[in-house]
């Protein structure tokens, strides 16, 4: 079974970001990229699944500017087979990155298709149900747990309340959640490994896709600022301040 | 479709109609001068009766099917496509449901979804947090439809009751032709008797400073009973594993804003305070007073949690 996993660069996660001056945007040069942390956990949960062996051949995608191929060869060093790169310096919103990955899926005949379920960045939090709707499939997104066997996916999701386990017929589409599973370190003989791996880069115009944005960003803006508090000395004090000062109990 | 009308896919679990519904309606009726309610499940009569209820709804379409008693994705969407072409507007609220249908819904309609808005600039323009809420965006839509999903502590609730909308029902032929994909197995939910994490006036949460799912239980938990609080905590100590992972707050776990807001041994990492740094008043006890949760406190502590928290609880009680 080919399994493709997306996978998107993002400013690191320790990162605090600035809103540029200008309010068009944040200010991500000279900034820490790294793979956005659930999918990481994809690609590993792929990885597994190919140690396990049910998966034959994972895939692994990215969108976006040619840099993203760093983010690629390190999907590689953790275990994926190949790359592919669909080159673009736009602004690829989740319904276009939804319709590249429907794209591939379709032209690599894969049987899966795992992702984070948001990106940090954006938080959008969309592409991978959009990209079941494209294909017509079932979607697990928020995975905590995942089964393969007999065709099917058995998924446990982090849910409001607690965990769900739904059945769907594959193929499907997986979204991670935290605690699928813990991603490996990377080892050096690895990274050398990925470094021969096959990372191919293919333009959104050559896969026939369309990938206007449909959301135009008018501003970007500072969160209003909490004011600043004050430390008390002990539990009496809080005490007192909570009740005559807050007035919350 | 030149009507402003809007469509709020109401939350629920067939009993009972979700507080979140209500702030959803809220952002529903600033994009909209009219608003309907799709009551979608089984067995929801008692839910489609609270929603007429709501004050400002026009009209509830409840929909009946066994296909739709789980909520499952697909024909939940499939259901909320067969009207979605007479809306301008398509609502839910940001839960997990919420996130799960509505982009599936989006992509079959061909347009973006905005998802966890917080304000309502106008009928296409929104605001809504990015980059674990260091950054708010203000976004236009220029789709036919909006799909938007309604992170509930950034609209104030509409009243739950004065209102007496028509109930509609309509049939479950949609769901039902799409629900052979995926099937449901079984839910283990958290029981509690306390108040639900995302409604609470206030919460208590843990973090690692507590050192284990024990000292969670002696520590956090009569303090949470002394305040009749909710209990939270973050993903450090949900990944530790002291608690439930339906306990995280913060920017891929739940997003509260409630009166009060106890830290406890939390050290406020960037993507814990983005799910809290909305609440009305913070409060944070700490050993570390270099720690990044008191740059967002109102009242900070700096003591042993050990001895200073079952202190203040004794001093509730």
């Amino acid at each position: 079974m080919k399994i493709l996993v997306a996978v998107k660069r993002v400013v690191d996660y320790n990162v605090k970001v600035r809103v540029k001056s200008d309010n068009s945007g944040v200010d991500i040069a000279n900034v820490k990229m790294s793979m956005n942390p659930f999918d990481e956990i994809a690609v590993e949960e792929a990885v597994r699944l190919k140690e396990a062996g049910i998966v034959t051949e994972i895939i692994v995608v990215s969108a976006g500017a040619t840099q993203c191929q760093e983010t690629l060869r390190t999907a590689l060093a953790i275990g994926a087979d190949r790359a592919i790169l669909v080159e673009s310096d736009a602004d690829l919103q989740p319904l276009a990155v939804a319709k590249i990955l429907k794209a591939l899926t379709d032209k690599e005949q894969a049987q899966m298709v795992i992702l984070g379920k948001q990106a940090i960045d954006d938080d959008s939090n969309q592409t991978g149900q959009m990209l079941a709707a494209l294909l017509d499939i079932p979607q697990a997104t928020f995975a905590s747990k995942v089964v393969i066997a007999d065709g099917k996916a058995t998924v446990t999701r982090e849910v409001d309340g607690g965990l769900e386990t739904i059945a769907l017929t594959l193929p499907a589409v997986i979204t991670t959640d935290l605690r699928l599973n813990e991603p490996r370190y990377v080892t050096l003989p690895n990274i050398m490994k990925a470094k021969k791996k096959t990372l191919e880069i293919v333009k959104p115009d050559e896969l026939g896709v369309d990938i206007a944005p449909r959301l135009k960003t008018i501003k970007v803006e500072e969160p209003p600022k909490r004011s600043a508090g004050v430390m008390v000395a002990d539990i009496a004090a809080l005490v007192e301040k909570l009740k005559n000062e807050a007035k919350v109990i | 479709m030149s009507a402003l009308i809007s469509l709020v896919i109401a939350e629920h679990d067939n009993q009972f109609l979700k507080a979140a519904t209500l702030n959803a309606v809220a952002a529903a009726l600033q994009c909209s001068p009219e608003v309907d309610i799709l009551v979608a499940g089984n067995g929801t009569d008692a839910v489609a009766q609270a929603a007429s209820q709501i004050t400002g709804v026009r009209k509830v379409i409840q929909v009946e099917s066994l296909a739709l008693a789980n909520q499952l994705a697909e024909p939940l969407a499939a259901q909320i496509l067969s009207i979605a072409k007479n809306y301008s507007h398509i609502l839910a609220p940001a839960t997990a449901n919420g996130k799960n249908v509505l982009p599936r819904v989006a992509a079959t309609l061909d347009v973006a979804q905005l998802s966890d808005v917080t304000k309502v600039v106008s009928a296409d323009t929104f605001e809504r947090p990015i980059y674990a809420g260091n950054a708010i965006a203000t976004v236009q839509s220029g789709d036919s439809i909006k799909v938007i999903t309604v992170r509930t502590t950034g609209f104030d609730p509409v009243a739950a009751t004065g209102g007496s909308a028509a109930i509609e029902k309509q049939s479950g032929d949609a769901a039902v032709g799409n629900a052979s994909s995926s099937s449901f197995v079984g839910r283990e939910l958290t029981k509690s008797d306390r108040p639900e994490l995302t409604a609470a006036k206030i919460i208590v949460s843990g973090g690692r400073g507590l050192g284990s799912g024990e000292k969670y239980q002696e520590v956090v938990v009569p303090l949470a009973d002394a305040l009749g609080a909710a209990l939270g905590a973050s993903r450090a100590a949900v990944d530790a594993g002291y608690v439930p992972n339906d306990y995280q707050v913060g920017q891929t776990g739940k997003i509260v804003a409630p009166q009060l807001y106890v830290a406890v041994g939390i050290s406020g990492a960037i993507q814990h305070l983005a799910g809290m740094k909305d609440s009305k008043v913070i409060v944070a006890i700490n050993k570390d007073p270099e720690a990044p949760i008191f740059s967002v406190a109102d009242y900070g502590l700096v003591a042993d949690l050990f001895t200073a928290v079952p202190e203040l609880t004794k001093a509730l009680s």
